[in-house]
């Protein structure tokens, strides 16, 4: 499965780490929902240590859409919510 | 619910999506994407210059602040050792105000440094991308059969779009960053303007400068007074006195040879 980490590019996961990453992502969405600032930058950490290490960097020419998107390390929960709240936040 | 990253990446798609559902043809998208391509890569490709400037105008301010730091190190030295501990005091309250400064300065600049770094290689990312999205363009325009292009399309679509908001987003943070780092800049600048952190060329005076320039020059009159009462203390007039004092030479004379009788 084809992940985006914002402001890195594309990595190739295992369905076995998509599976890790999808308990995460309820910690993640969580926090977003709360406002948890801490919890949220926890999970994401880890979320992206986990794509970076088991994952394969797709090369940049790579032209395909990706199934799953994560925001940057240094994202806020105000900044994650801004860019699902509304699709026109996203530039480009 | 989906998840975190299955909506993110809904909201991306779904960007992509509205701009081929606009296109009466597909293939007009691809050129019209292709220009709009081409224009983001000049976007972020400012965007690095950017911040390369705002980077620099850091560094060259840190290396005044750090000027001035050692200016008043000397002075505090100087004070000191003029026994003026009040004055010397002053300064390193001072110099530890502007270290202070300089270490908020260092890590304003390490975060630029890092936008830099991430700006420069989505440039590279979306370059790469550019060019395979040209390539496939050309194919997908010469092999044209409507069924077929319009899910080739797609797809090369939707990844270069993601790509592109992407790169728009790591543009929009960077320019946030800068902006806020660039008021604080201002403020040093009108700082260093206005004189309370004396310029580095030391063509004005401030008061600690001023204070020392004081007593050192008191300290020269003094010296000066010391050295001429020894000299008069001592019996040997100084020309100046020896002039002044050519009327009563009777009076003078005796004395003089009094003293060279008893040596």
């Amino acid at each position: 499965m084809i992940i985006r980490l914002l402001g890195q590019g594309q990595f190739d996961v295992s369905e076995e780490t998509v599976a890790a990453l999808n308990e995460l992502d309820a910690a993640l969405q969580a926090a977003v929902e709360r406002g948890d600032e801490l919890a949220f930058r926890q999970a994401l950490g880890e979320m992206l240590v986990l794509v970076q290490e088991r994952g394969h960097r797709l090369p940049d020419d790579y032209l395909g859409p990706s199934e799953l998107v994560l925001p940057p390390a240094d994202a806020t929960v105000e900044e994650v919510r801004a860019l699902l709240g509304e699709e026109g936040l996203i530039p480009g | 619910m989906a998840g975190l990253m299955k909506r993110m990446s809904l909201i991306f798609r779904a960007k992509a999506n509205k701009v081929l559902d606009r296109a009466e043809d597909p293939r007009e998208t691809l050129d019209y994407s292709y220009t709009k391509q081409l224009e983001l890569l000049q976007k972020v490709r400012r965007g690095v210059a950017d911040v390369t400037t705002s980077r620099k105008r850091l560094e060259l301010q840190a290396q005044q602040l750090q000027q001035q730091v050692e200016k008043l190190d000397n002075q505090a030295r100087a004070a000191l050792a003029q026994g003026r501990e009040d004055l010397a005091r002053e300064a390193l309250t001072r110099k530890s105000a502007l270290q202070n400064q300089i270490a908020d300065l260092q890590a304003q600049h390490a975060n630029l440094q890092a936008e830099e770094e991430k700006l420069t290689l989505a440039a590279q990312r979306l370059q790469a991308k550019v060019d395979a999205f040209r390539l496939k363009k050309e194919t997908i325009k010469a092999t044209y059969t409507a069924a077929e292009a319009q899910t080739r399309i797609g797809e090369a679509f939707s990844g270069i779009s993601e790509e592109m908001g992407d790169v728009g987003l790591a543009i929009q943070r960077a320019e946030d960053k800068t902006q806020a780092m660039q008021a604080r800049a201002s403020a040093i600048d009108e700082l260093l303007a206005s004189g309370a952190l004396e310029d580095v060329t030391g063509t004005t005076k401030d008061d600690i400068q001023a204070e020392l320039d004081r007593m050192a020059s008191t300290n020269q009159v003094e010296l000066e007074l010391a050295r001429m009462k020894n000299e008069l203390s001592a019996g040997k007039p100084t020309p100046a006195l020896g002039a002044g004092s050519g009327g009563e030479a009777g009076s003078a004379s005796p004395a003089a040879s009094e003293t060279e009788g008893s040596a």
